[in-house]
């Protein structure tokens, strides 16, 4: 009796098993299509994109397009391909994404290790900085850029950058180090380690996942970006999202449909292995957020 | 002039007033262990003398010197916290070097330190380790090696032994004890083992809800306590604290403590009675410690007043080297302590020898010693 129910338990499990295996093939699927016709198109020549069907594979592979989305393409008014911007956009996600996770651990630590009077309102108004629309801080920061001399300047990007993702990986560290016990940073104090030795000593070494958390964030927030760097780059500091939007958008003549796929697919590249190299770390350090905090 | 110096302070969390204007005092060299159920402020008040916690009100002086405000790396101080506090990322080794490390004491002095503490704390294996790695036990060591390795003014130990299993921690006491008296640093140590503090202290001071009930010697905190709390508090078993009344028979003192069935049982109170003196009559509170309770041939042979009467048996428990032997008094369990091979029996009469000597009286309103 007891082993009939559990068999039927088993069986009906296995059913909604599959069921549920249907539905997440169908999403994978869905999810995977247009990556796929972004790449398959990407190698196909132009006659055979125009004169075929977008999901069929490629009869004649060319490579041909993702060299001249690098190296050649017009992109606005000169010939010089992705590669430019993309360097454009290394050198503005690098010190971008470092310095506002390092501060943003330093605001953590300060904000629940260093407690001081009105701690409180200062996380407030750091979160609500999360909250405030990309468009309302356009004019302001334009102003504030121009002032400064950093207008239209690979730094400029940065520094708009480190502000507006501080709120957020204030929040990341602040929640993580709300879980972290006080007495180590008391133990440390004793022992003779002042405010910077205990952060980079005690603290930044167990930050691991949290650290991962942020820096996937941050990346993929600054390198996906386009307002700002539309808004606040000049063409020597244009990132590669503003370039990929110049080579689909303004190249005269006729569309090569392929070249656009392998520059978007170029554009996108970064974040995805950001992902894949980190993205197990990411679910870990927001399960272990969740279940300490 | 005493080394450390607590005086009448105050620490307030918020509205809750934590500690309630503490006053102890102790000489260098002095072991100190405070004692006190739990929540009462035994390691508020350690971190209030490391300076990890700053005072409402009130003075802390470290050989003469004013420290309140002091930063706790300044104070020279070392303490195992209760929590251990092991930095996660280092190993043991590394643990316990932290501070070296930071006073820039050379590589090679920090490793020779190391392998000392090591062995003394029988952690060597494990030197290697992250603390994630270690039992309950081995963190507490390593938080002991953590202060032991540094030479500091005072230790402070928020119950260093609590997590060990009972021979190690035995070991560790003698240790613990044996180190103290090597090295002549002055203690601070927080436990709730009866033993231990009464086998380490030079002084004990009992906490109850931010105030010190009582601080004095070992011996006076046991023979003599000030009050109800802290007699019931020290020893194992408890004191017998017995409902009783004064009677006075032509001048001669008694106290008359009630039984199920017979007549009230008498006991004559002599030396100790002076604060009995005018009280006829009156409801006490009859304080006597379960060892000061024996069977005739067990009792003290050099006290001065030693009752012999018998009691009804509830029950027989024997403890190995003891007989812990109850009876009713007083609508109270009193417990006996009787030597092992005592014949007595559940349910039947036998004789107990009081030791009046040893006896203490308080006042049931106020809980206060009256004599
Ligand atoms: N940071 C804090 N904020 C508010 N109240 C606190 C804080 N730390 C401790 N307390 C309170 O102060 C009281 C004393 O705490 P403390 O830790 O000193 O007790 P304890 O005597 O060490 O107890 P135990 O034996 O359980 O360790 C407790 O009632 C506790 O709730
Ligand atoms: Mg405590």
């Amino acid at each position: 009796m007891a082993a009939n129910t559990q068999d039927t338990a088993i069986r009906t499990s296995r059913l909604a098993r599959a069921a549920i295996y249907a539905v997440l093939l169908v999403f994978v699927i869905y999810y995977l299509l247009p990556l796929f016709v972004m790449v398959v198109n990407s190698v196909k020549t132009l006659d055979e994109i125009r004169g075929g069907n977008m999901l069929s594979l490629p009869q004649i592979f060319t490579i041909e397009p993702w060299l001249k989305a690098w190296g050649t393409a017009q992109i606005g008014v000169s010939p010089t391909g992705l590669k430019p911007f993309f360097a454009n956009s290394l050198a503005m996600v690098v010190p971008a994404v470092v310095i506002a996770t390092l501060l943003g651990a330093l605001n953590g630590y300060v904000l629940t290790k260093w407690r001081f009077r009105g701690h409180d309102l200062v996380f407030g108004m750091m979160l609500l900085a999360c909250f405030i629309p990309f468009q309302i801080v356009l004019i302001p920061m334009a102003t504030v850029l121009g002032k400064i001399g950093l207008a239209g300047t690979t730094p400029g990007l940065v520094l708009v950058h480190v502000v507006y993702g501080l709120g957020f990986t204030t929040l990341f560290f602040r929640n993580y180090y709300e879980a972290f016990p006080t007495e180590l940073v008391k133990a440390a104090q004793m022992d003779g380690a002042g405010f910077f030795k205990i952060f980079y000593r005690i603290l930044i070494p167990s930050s691991g996942p949290i650290i991962v958390v942020t820096v996937i964030w941050q990346f993929t927030n600054v390198w996906n970006d386009f307002l700002f760097g539309a808004s606040f780059a000049d063409f020597d500091s244009m990132p590669m999202t503003v370039a990929l939007n110049n080579l689909v958008s303004s190249s005269t003549g006729v569309k090569e449909y392929n070249v656009h796929f392998a520059g978007a697919i170029m554009a996108a590249l970064p974040t995805l292995v950001v992902y894949v190299v980190s993205g197990r770390y990411f679910v870990r350090g927001l399960m272990a957020g969740a279940v300490k905090g | 002039m005493s080394f450390l110096e607590i005086d009448n302070i105050v620490k307030h969390f918020g509205s809750v007033e934590v500690l309630k204007g503490v006053s102890i005092t102790l000489e260098e060299g002095g072991f100190l262990v405070l004692v006190g159920p739990s929540g009462c402020g035994k390691s508020t008040l350690l971190n209030t003398i490391a300076g990890l916690e700053s005072i409402t009100a009130g003075e802390i002086r470290i050989n003469g010197r004013r420290v309140n405000e002091l930063h706790p790396s300044k104070r020279d101080i070392a303490m195992v916290f209760q929590s251990y506090a092991l930095y996660p990322n280092m190993t043991v080794a590394q643990n316990i070097t932290f501070s070296m490390e930071m006073r820039g004491v050379p590589k090679p002095e920090r490793d020779k330190a190391v392998q000392e503490v090591g062995r003394l704390l029988q952690i060597e294996p494990l030197l290697k380790r992250k603390p994630s790695q270690l039992s309950g036990g081995q963190r507490q060591r390593v938080a002991m090696g953590r202060a032991l390795v540094r030479d500091p003014q005072v230790f402070l130990f928020d119950e260093p032994l609590s997590n060990l299993d009972a021979k190690l921690r035995v070991d560790m006491r003698t240790e613990i004890k044996r180190l103290h008296q090597s090295m002549g640093t002055t203690v601070v140590y927080v436990t709730h083992d009866q033993i231990e503090a009464m086998t380490l202290a030079s002084s004990i001071a009992v906490m109850r809800d931010g105030e010190v009930q009582q601080f004095g010697t070992p011996s006076e905190i046991y023979n003599d306590p000030v009050n109800i709390f802290v007699a019931d508090f020290m020893g194992s078993p408890a004191m017998n604290l017995i409902q009783g009344r004064i009677r006075s028979d032509g001048g001669a003192l008694a106290v008359a403590l009630d039984r199920d069935g017979a007549e009230p049982l008498t006991l004559a109170v002599n030396g100790a009675g002076e604060g009995l003196n005018g009280l006829n009559g009156r409801e006490v509170i009859f304080g006597i410690r379960p060892e000061a309770i024996t069977d005739a041939e067990g009792a003290d042979r050099t006290a001065k007043n030693v009752i012999q009467t018998e009691c009804a048996v509830e029950v027989v428990e024997p403890a190995g080297a003891d007989t812990f032997v109850v009876t009713r008094l007083g609508g109270r369990e009193v417990i006996a302590r009787m030597r092992s091979d005592t014949a007595v029996d559940a349910g039947s009469l036998a004789p107990f020898a009081f030791n009046m000597d040893k006896a203490v009286f308080f006042d049931p309103a106020t809980e206060q010693r009256i004599a």
